[in-house]
């Protein structure tokens, strides 16, 4: 632990797939900055610290600390409370950590249906079909390892968050501007938001930054945008039939998928107040369907085959029914 | 929240206070909620002392939110929003729920009604705490008038209103008013002659000042919000320069070219290519059919030019396009006929002498293609025997559920002149007589003893296969006589269907043209069945006649009135007040998604090309809060059903603590 | 809810209304003194077009065990053609719902005039009933811990 009177930085990871790491590894040599500014005190990806280290640190000795992925397990929460208590400010960063993310579409289903997903299909060898325990009895004691929670939950759902970093993963432009924000705070030239606010994003929606042309909109289908032969470069996607997010996900990307032919997922998360993504993206989508024919409207809602997938996929986690009676019923 | 919020419940008599135990509620409230300053219960809290409990209340504890649970607020909604504006709260700073209509009066237990009322209660007392101060929106009203259709109805409102002061513009499809009560002979039941009372009227029409009629005329748009609309007007060409026509109808005599009239003649008769509708047609200005004439589909002709003393013909007349600047707009668009093709049973259009209602009155019109006599198809031979069929397509789950309300007194008129006029032996075949109002149950007696047939029983055919020798030549009706109990099979010569009048076939189209809405059978719906009937939903939009539902002209020129008078007052006050529910987009937050864009049925959502936002007009939104829902990025807010006051209630109406446990 | 057999289970149902038709058919049923269950607590919106799926969410999160949407016949909206958008919307979100494990009959959809009190009663009556049959939905309190029965290890089959 370094004693250069630099403020503490720290990352972690949770439920997540190294994603936000790389994005801000991605801002290239503004690390500088970063490394200029801080003392990186516990960071997983890139130095070998140990969790007796944090505990051994004093409560709110770290500045910053960038919280990525989802809390999935027992060890996911205990660290969470851990940086919770040790740091000043905790940032939910990323997708995943801010609404739950890919992570939380587990709670479509059962914890057991991840089991035999992860270790029973095609591509894990497993012929005696074994899965880990929580608890085992070997012969020098018991080892615990830590319990899977049938149900993901965001990170404010188990400790109190400062700040929400949305993306998946955070834009590295965006995350140059929260450092430059952060540093300027530490200089005394600028203030921080309110506790709270969503960073390193914009106020309205994809469509502010898209260019593609928009009209008024009356969809007669939903196609997978596999099956279009020509995507038309200039036209609104969603017009095209491909069922595109960008209209209920927060800017602040500058529409990066749909500038290259791809729909927006949402990765960003709901715009500024909005409670639940999902909900904002089925009314807008059905209100605009161009039948008023009950069969005829079933038929072209069966362009969406998985809603709940296209709705929610990155902000099962923070809707507001959270995971499906599945998960949290067990069968 | 730190609000100060007073509950009343209302006994109702003993309407509520019967099966819900407002005392013990009243307590409830007081003591459950910590933001609830006041609760009282009281006998009839719509009542002065109960509404002064109120008043009193707001100043004295300096209340800033107000909840009654009594009965609907479609009662006295507004009777305790003038409380509180009188004691100095915004009148939207209130709430009101049915324990009345939704409970008290619904359910059947008295513990389950006392848990029912204050789950009520807790979600307004949950969302209360977030409405919010509101103001009334002012607009002013541009007296001047739109009628559009020239029937009797519309006639009756143009006339009041343009002799009240304010101008009219009236707009009719047909070359001249009169509607279909000009095509009548005589009208029941005072059997006065239907032209000889309408046109005085249509003349006056023409020739007052201010009125501007425009006949051969259409409304192609509708743009604008009560008081302020702007209307678009198709003046149709009619080749004729109408200000240099004087009307001696040379044209019409010499036009070498014969149409079949399938509008004002119902088909019986022929007109020419350039045309008045009827001698009294108000203007009596031509109008030239250029899909019949012979200039326009051959190239030679051009005979009415040709007599025209006044050079009127102008063949390269252009339909003028008009935009007009409109406060209120009266729709009195009519009725169309039933087609009795669509009951082949009945021989229509296949047998000779089977005809329509319109039909028979042409033949009765001394201005008719016979000159008023009753002729069979020959136009000769006058028909010994008739038969009247009621119903024909009307209270018939197989095409119009609902009655034509004049078909009856119609059919008895028709009796009455087919004896005046042939002596013949005349049957009615009907399933009730309906003659409800003045002189009408007299007029049925009246044709009762001029030797009129009445046989109850819907006919179940009409055929010309005869089976007996009497029946050779004859047109036979098969029914089965419901009183007597037998089948019979009536010989006559003439059949005349009284059949459904419908709406319009286009009256959806022209509803939502002038963004009103028409119910399941396409009749145009009225703001409230029974007190408000010539208003609509959308404000500065009225109804009347037949437009509305069936009726009769009494009850058509009534309307007309009614629109004229509610149009009146509304040019009087000069301005009126719209309720400010309403929704807003906020532009920060809007992405120019435009999925809203195509969401509003009033147009009132619009798209700003140069921010690249959508942008809403409060003056026309009409606060259904459809965009509020729909948007995507909840840019858009509605006042009064915001998110939160409604989660709110949704919260609060779910206290599972108040779950009715057998 | 809790394992006491005597206590047999009583539906809570919440119901969205349209100010101008379904709302004053439940006036029209009261009017008419129709009876049906309390198990229904009415919302009162101006358009059954205002129904956000938002709402019908949070409904059964805060404990309903079903949903009843309620509105104009179609080609009778007071707002023209809104009560449409509710189908569509209705229609999307049902879909959704399933794949959250409600079963898509805890969210019905019923078109009432304002003439239809009575019509109304009975679609409330059999919409509780109905509910009765499937069951408490008991969507746990996220701010509380999930309870005892539902995080059990016997909802795993096998110990993880």
């Amino acid at each position: 632990m370094a004693t250069n009177g630099k403020p503490k930085f720290a990352m972690y990871w949770a439920a997540a797939c190294g994603g936000c790491e790389i994005s801000v590894l991605n801002i290239h040599e503004k690390i500088l900055d970063v490394d200029a500014n801080f003392d990186v005190v516990f960071w997983p990806v890139a130095m070998d610290s140990k969790y007796k280290d944090v505990e051994a640190m004093p409560d709110q000795s770290i500045l910053l600390t960038l919280f990525n992925g989802g809390i999935r397990n027992e060890e996911n929460e205990e660290i969470a409370h851990l940086l919770r208590k040790k740091s000043q400010l905790l940032v939910a960063f990323g997708s995943c950590a801010s609404e739950g993310g890919i992570p939380a579409l587990a709670n479509l289903g059962t914890r057991q249906s991840i089991f035999e997903t992860a270790y029973f299909t095609v591509s894990t060898e497993n012929p005696a079909q074994v899965y880990p325990q929580s608890t085992y009895e070997a012969p020098e004691g018991e080892l615990h390892i830590p319990r899977i929670y049938p149900v993901l939950k965001t990170l404010d759902q188990v400790v109190p968050v400062d700040y929400y970093m949305p993306g998946c993963p955070p834009e590295p432009h965006q995350i140059s501007a929260v450092i430059d924000l952060v540093i300027q705070v530490l200089q005394g030239k600028a203030e921080l938001p309110p506790k709270g606010s969503v960073i390193g994003a914009g106020m309205s929606t994809v469509c502010d930054e898209c260019t593609r042309k928009r009209n008024e909109k009356k969809l007669k289908k939903f196609v997978r945008i596999q099956d279009v032969e020509t995507i038309d470069p200039e036209l609104c996607l969603l017009e095209q039939g491909i069922p595109c997010n960008g209209p209920a996900t927060r800017s602040g990307c500058n529409a990066r998928c749909p500038s290259v032919g791809a729909q927006c997922v949402g990765c960003y998360g709901p715009a500024e107040g909005v409670i639940d993504y999902g909900a904002r993206l089925m009314s807008s989508f059905a209100s605009v369907i161009d039948s008023n024919d009950p069969e005829e409207v079933d038929r072209i809602l069966n362009g969406i085959p998985d809603p709940a997938g296209q709705f929610y996929r990155f902000n099962l986690a923070k809707s507001i029914l959270r995971a499906s009676r599945y998960a949290w019923k067990g069968e | 929240m730190s609000e100060k919020i007073g509950v009343y419940i209302c006994h109702c008599g003993s309407n509520i206070a019967g099966k819900v135990d407002v005392e013990e509620v009243s307590r409830w409230a007081k003591e459950r909620f910590p933001n609830v300053a006041v609760s009282r219960d009281y006998k009839f809290m719509c009542s002065s002392p109960g509404q002064e409990l109120i008043e009193q209340d707001i100043k004295e504890h300096g209340l800033t939110r107000v909840v009654v649970a009594a009965c609907s607020p479609h009662l006295h909604e507004k009777t305790f929003r003038g409380a509180c504006e009188r004691a100095g709260l915004n009148p939207y700073l209130f709430e009101m729920v049915s324990v009345r209509e939704h409970v008290s009066w619904v359910t059947e237990d008295q513990i389950e009604a006392t848990i029912k009322s204050k789950a009520l209660i807790e979600g307004a007392i949950h969302r209360v705490a977030y409405h919010q101060p509101l103001t009334p929106i002012r607009v002013e009203i541009n007296p001047n008038v739109m009628v559009v259709g020239g029937g009797v109805a519309g006639i009756q409102a143009a006339l009041e209103i343009a002799d009240s002061g304010s101008h009219v513009f009236m707009v009719e499809r047909e070359p001249s008013i009169g509607g279909h009560m000009a095509q009548f002979d005589k009208t029941f039941p005072t059997l006065d002659c239907s032209a000889c009372i309408l046109t005085p009227k249509m003349f006056d029409v023409g020739n007052h000042p201010n009125i501007t009629l425009l006949t051969w005329s259409e409304v192609e748009k509708v743009d604008g919000y009560v008081g302020n609309f702007t209307v678009r007007v198709r003046k149709k060409a009619r080749k004729v320069n109408e200000d240099l026509c004087t009307g001696c109808l040379v044209c019409q005599e010499k036009c070498p070219k014969r149409v079949v009239d399938n509008v004002f003649e119902a088909g019986m008769s022929r007109r020419k290519a350039i045309y008045v509708p009827f001698p009294q047609a108000v203007p009596n200005h031509p109008v030239m059919d250029v899909e019949n004439c012979l200039y326009f589909k051959t190239g030679r002709c051009k005979v009415c030019e040709k007599v025209c003393p006044t050079g009127a013909i102008d063949f390269t007349q252009e339909d003028e396009i008009l935009e007009l600047n409109i406060g209120n707009i009266i729709l009195a668009t009519g009725y169309d006929l039933f087609d009795p093709k669509r009951i082949p049973q009945y021989g229509y259009g296949k047998l000779p002498n089977v005809l329509t209602s319109l039909e028979f009155e042409r033949l009765t019109n001394a201005s008719g293609p016979t000159n008023g006599e009753v002729y069979l198809a020959d136009g000769k031979t006058a028909p010994k025997a008739i038969g009247i069929i009621h119903c024909v397509g009307s209270r018939d789950k197989n095409y119009n559920e609902y009655c034509s309300s004049i078909c009856c007194m119609q059919s008895l008129k028709f009796a009455h002149l087919a004896h005046e006029k042939t002596g013949a032996q005349v049957y009615n075949f009907y399933i009730d007589i309906r003659t409800p109002l003045k002189d009408y149950e007299e007029f049925y007696n009246r044709v009762l003893d001029e030797g009129t047939i009445f046989v109850r029983g819907k006919v179940g055919e009409v055929t010309d296969m005869a089976r007996t020798q009497e029946e050779e030549g004859k047109l036979i009706i098969q029914v089965f006589d419901t009183l007597a109990g037998v089948q019979r099979r009536v010989p006559v010569d003439m059949v005349v269907l009284s059949v459904a009048i419908q709406p319009r076939k286009d009256s959806v189209e022209t509803g939502k043209t002038f963004g009103i809405a028409c119910g399941a059978q396409g009749w145009m719906i009225e703001r409230h069945p029974k007190l408000d009937p010539v208003a609509t939903m959308t404000d500065g939009i009225f109804i009347a006649g037949c437009a509305q539902g069936p009726k009769d002209i009494p009850a058509s020129v009534a309307q007309g009135a009614a629109a004229a008078a509610r149009v009146i007052g509304r040019i009087q006050q000069g301005n009126i007040m719209l309720e400010p529910i309403r929704a807003t987009i906020e532009e920060e937050r809007c992405s120019g998604c435009r999925i809203c864009n195509s969401l509003c049925p009033f147009n009132a959502i619009t798209f700003d090309e140069v921010k690249e936002v959508s942008v809403i007009n409060e003056a026309l939104c009409q606060g259904c809060g459809t965009c509020v829902a729909a948007c995507p990025a909840g840019a858009i807010s509605g006042t009064h059903y915001s998110n939160e006051q409604i989660l709110a209630q949704i919260e609060g109406v779910l206290d599972h603590a108040l779950l009715a446990v057998k | 809810m809790t394992d006491n057999p005597t206590n047999h289970f009583e539906p809570v149902v919440l119901g969205f209304t349209c100010n101008w038709c379904s709302y004053r058919a439940a006036d029209g049923a009261g009017l008419a003194r129709a009876k049906y269950p309390p198990n229904i607590r009415l919302i009162r919106l101006m358009c059954s077009g205002r129904v956000d799926p938002q709402f019908i969410m949070k409904a059964l999160a805060e404990g309903a065990d079903g949903v009843l949407v309620t509105g104009c016949h179609p080609g009778d909206c007071h707002y023209i053609e809104q009560n449409y958008k509710t189908m569509r919307r209705y229609k999307i979100l049902s879909r959704t719902l399933e794949q959250m494990g409600i079963e898509p009959q805890r969210v019905r959809l019923v078109w009432a005039s304002a003439a239809e009190g009575l019509i109304l009663a009975k679609e409330i009556a059999d919409f509780v009933e109905e509910i009765r049959e499937l069951g408490p939905l008991n969507w746990p309190k996220w701010d509380k811990p999930l309870p005892v029965e539902v995080l059990s290890e016997e909802a795993v089959p096998e110990e993880i």
